[in-house]
C-alpha cells in the first residue's frame, strides 16, 4: 500500500491527479445534490409530529455530519504533517479548514432555523448546540493560524496542535445528546442497527448526503491545487505549467544564443 | 408530489420562512466558498505568472548587457559589468 500511495506524495503527481477527478466530482454532484434536494423539497413525507419543518432535516444532519467528518479528515492531515513532515498533507489540512468551518456555520444557522418553531428558541446554551459552536471557532483559529505565518511551515506547525488539540471536541459533539440533557433529539440515521425512518427519508437523504460529500470534494481539490501552486512556485514543474510554453522557452533559447 | 398547488409549495404548511431560511443561507454559504476558492485560485496563478516574467524579463535585460559589453574593449567590461551587477543587486 505505501508503494501504491508512494507517488502521490509528489505535488506534481497529486496536482495532476486532483485536476482529472475534478470533472468526475462536479457531474456527481450536480447530479445527487439536484436530485437530491427536489426529492427532499417535493417529494419526501412531511413528519408526522413536524410537518413541512422536516425538511430543513435534509440539509442540517448532513451539514453536521460532515462538518465532524471534515475536521476528522484535517486532524488526519494534520497528525501526519507533524509527525512525518509531509508537505501536502499541511496543504491539505489548510485547504480543508475553511470548508469544514462553512459546513459547520451551515449546519448551526440550519438548526437554528428548524429549532426555532419546534423548540420555540433559536439558541440555547445546551451542550450540542455549545460543542458544535466550539467547531466552528476551532476552525476560525486554524484558520487564522494558517494565515498568522509568513513561513507555511510554521504556520502549519502551530495550526496543527491546535487541530490535534480539538480532535477532543469531536466524541463530546456526538455523544452529548447522550451524555446530558438536551432538547436536541437523538441520532437518526446512524443509529446502530435499524435506523429509525421510513425508506421515503431515507433515500432523498442519501442522495443529498452524497451530493454534499461530491460538492466538498470539489471545493477541497480546488483549495488543494491552490496551497500547492502557491507553496511550489519556484519549482520547474509550475512555471512551465503556469507560462505559456512558447515563450518561456524562446526566452531560454535567446539566453543560450547569448 | 407532496404538494397541490406552488402556493402550498412556498408556504411549506406554514413553516415556509424557516424553510426557506434554511435552504437559501445554504446556498449562499456555499456558492460564496466556491467563489472564494476559485478566485484565489486565480489570484496565485496570475501571481506566479506576474512574476515568472518579470524574471525573464530581467534576465532578457541581462543577456542584452551582456551582449553589448562582449563588443566594448576587454577594460570598459570589467567596469561596467560591476556598476551593472551592484545595480541588480540594490
Amino acid at each position: 500500500m505505501w508503494k501504491w500511495l508512494h507517488p502521490y506524495a509528489n505535488p506534481e503527481v497529486t496536482y495532476h491527479f486532483t485536476g482529472k477527478l475534478m470533472p468526475w466530482f462536479s457531474a456527481l454532484a450536480a447530479i445527487f445534490l439536484s436530485i437530491g434536494l427536489v426529492w427532499a423539497l417535493v417529494f419526501a413525507p412531511a413528519d408526522y409530529q413536524q410537518g413541512e419543518s422536516f425538511r430543513i432535516f435534509y440539509l442540517h444532519v448532513p451539514a453536521a455530519m460532515f462538518s465532524m467528518s471534515i475536521y476528522f479528515a484535517m486532524a488526519v492531515a494534520a497528525f501526519c504533517s507533524l509527525v512525518w513532515q509531509l508537505k501536502l498533507s499541511d496543504a491539505a489540512a489548510s485547504a480543508m479548514a475553511p470548508v469544514g468551518a462553512t459546513f459547520t456555520a451551515i449546519a448551526l444557522i440550519t438548526g437554528a432555523a428548524w429549532g426555532k418553531p419546534m423548540w420555540g428558541t433559536w439558541w440555547i446554551w445546551d451542550a450540542r448546540l455549545t460543542s458544535e459552536l466550539i467547531l466552528l471557532f476551532l476552525y476560525l483559529g486554524v484558520m487564522a493560524l494558517h494565515n498568522a505565518f509568513e513561513d507555511k511551515n510554521l504556520a502549519g506547525k502551530a495550526a496543527g496542535i491546535l487541530t490535534l488539540v480539538g480532535v477532543i471536541n469531536l466524541p463530546i459533539i456526538k455523544y452529548s445528546v447522550e451524555w446530558w440533557n438536551t432538547l436536541h433529539q437523538g441520532a437518526t440515521v446512524s443509529k446502530l442497527g435499524k435506523p429509525s425512518m421510513t425508506a421515503e427519508m431515507f433515500w432523498p437523504f442519501l442522495m443529498s448526503f452524497l451530493g454534499f460529500a461530491f460538492l466538498i470534494s470539489i471545493i477541497i481539490c480546488i483549495r488543494f491545487r491552490t496551497e500547492i501552486l502557491s507553496r511550489n512556485s519556484m519549482r520547474p514543474w509550475v512555471k512551465e505549467l503556469l507560462l505559456p510554453p512558447t515563450a518561456s522557452s524562446t526566452a531560454g533559447e535567446t539566453n543560450n544564443a547569448v | 408530489m407532496q404538494f397541490d398547488s406552488f402556493s402550498a409549495f412556498l408556504a411549506m404548511g406554514g413553516y415556509g420562512f424557516y424553510v426557506w431560511l434554511s435552504y437559501g443561507v445554504t446556498a449562499l454559504l456555499l456558492v460564496i466558498l466556491l467563489i472564494n476558492s476559485k478566485s484565489q485560485n486565480k489570484a496565485v496563478i496570475k501571481h506566479i505568472i506576474a512574476r515568472q516574467k518579470r524574471e525573464n524579463k530581467l534576465r532578457q535585460a541581462a543577456a542584452l548587457q551582456k551582449q553589448q559589453q562582449a563588443q566594448l574593449s576587454p577594460a570598459d567590461v570589467i567596469t561596467t559589468a560591476n556598476n551593472d551587477s551592484n545595480e541588480v543587486l540594490s
